[in-house]
């Protein structure tokens, strides 16, 4: 089990929103956070340096929080290192196919009430939603 | 020109620390979150909320009154709108991959430089498949594919 929270999921959201917003109305570019990546993967001349720099970002913003709240990164799940593998494979595989994650969908595209991200979203949600129930009722969750 | 390097890398840092305050980091939140029909731990749904909220207001609100962003020379949306089989496919083959793992990309890239070897592992086999997926995306039939 873990805890119910509110207040802190909210905050913690806004922040997401305002970051996400920052890159809309700074940079005229949606924060979907796999297609940010994908095109460091895939450089192009006048496009890295941003990506790199708001990836730079996420990096080090992460790591000084799990300084000061290292429980806000408890990584432990009943998953074992060969499912983590498969599950980044997945994710890495699916975002492409499906033009974006939690973040690109399910922030800015249903903000922004696009149809696909309309779609995406529920769409990923029950398939993750299976794939626990699925886990838990066979491994032992 | 230094000015917006150092907003998008701040932007950077301010989505890391939303996700953790919102406990977006903690695979096994995101496990509950997903176990509707067993430990459903709904906490995360007010990340969505809060995160919608938000962006919401400043997308409809301001940038409506913009001709352009402040740092560049226009808004770039994206030019794919129509509902397709590759949208579906590739949301629930992501979806498979959040709920077997507990991570989505931005928490995973928030956390590598914790050096752990889970998360090594994930982002590590997340690029692979972003590059495998680079490779078949041409091989998929076009007419799988909605023009606009």
């Amino acid at each position: 089990m873990t805890e119910f929270e509110i207040v802190r999921p909210l905050l913690g959201g806004m922040l997401i929103g305002l970051s996400s917003a920052i890159l809309m109305l700074a940079k005229g570019r949606i924060a979907g956070i796999s297609g940010i990546f994908e095109g460091i993967l895939r450089p192009k001349s006048g496009e890295t340096l941003w990506r790199v720099l708001f990836i730079g970002g996420l990096l080090v913003g992460g790591f000084a929080m799990s300084l000061f709240f290292p429980e806000r990164f408890e990584l432990q799940t009943n998953r074992s290192l060969e499912m983590l593998g498969l599950a980044g494979l997945l994710v890495g595989f699916g975002v492409h196919i499906g033009c974006g994650c939690t973040s690109g969908h399910g922030v800015c595209g249903i903000s922004r009430i696009s149809a696909r991200s309309l779609v995406a979203v529920p769409t990923f949600m029950a398939v993750g939603g299976l794939v626990v129930w699925f886990m838990n009722s066979s491994v032992g969750g | 020109m230094f000015m917006r390097r150092l907003l998008t890398f701040i932007a950077g840092i301010l989505f890391a620390i939303g996700l953790s305050i919102a406990g977006m980091t903690i695979p096994s939140k995101v496990i509950n979150f997903l176990d509707v029909f067993g430990n459903w731990d709904p906490s995360l749904m007010f990340v969505m909320m809060g995160a919608i909220g938000v962006y919401s207001l400043l997308f409809h609100l301001v940038k409506p009154k913009m001709a352009k962003p402040f740092f560049a020379d226009e808004f770039k949306l994206p030019t794919r709108i129509r509902i397709d089989v590759p949208l579906i496919i590739g949301a629930a083959l992501f979806g498979a991959g959040w709920g077997l793992g507990g991570f989505c990309p931005g928490p995973a890239l928030a956390s590598v430089l914790l050096l752990d070897v889970r998360v090594f592992v994930f982002v590590g086999l997340m690029i692979v498949g972003m590059y495998l997926g680079i490779l078949v995306q041409p091989w998929i039939p076009k007419p799988l594919y909605r023009n606009n």
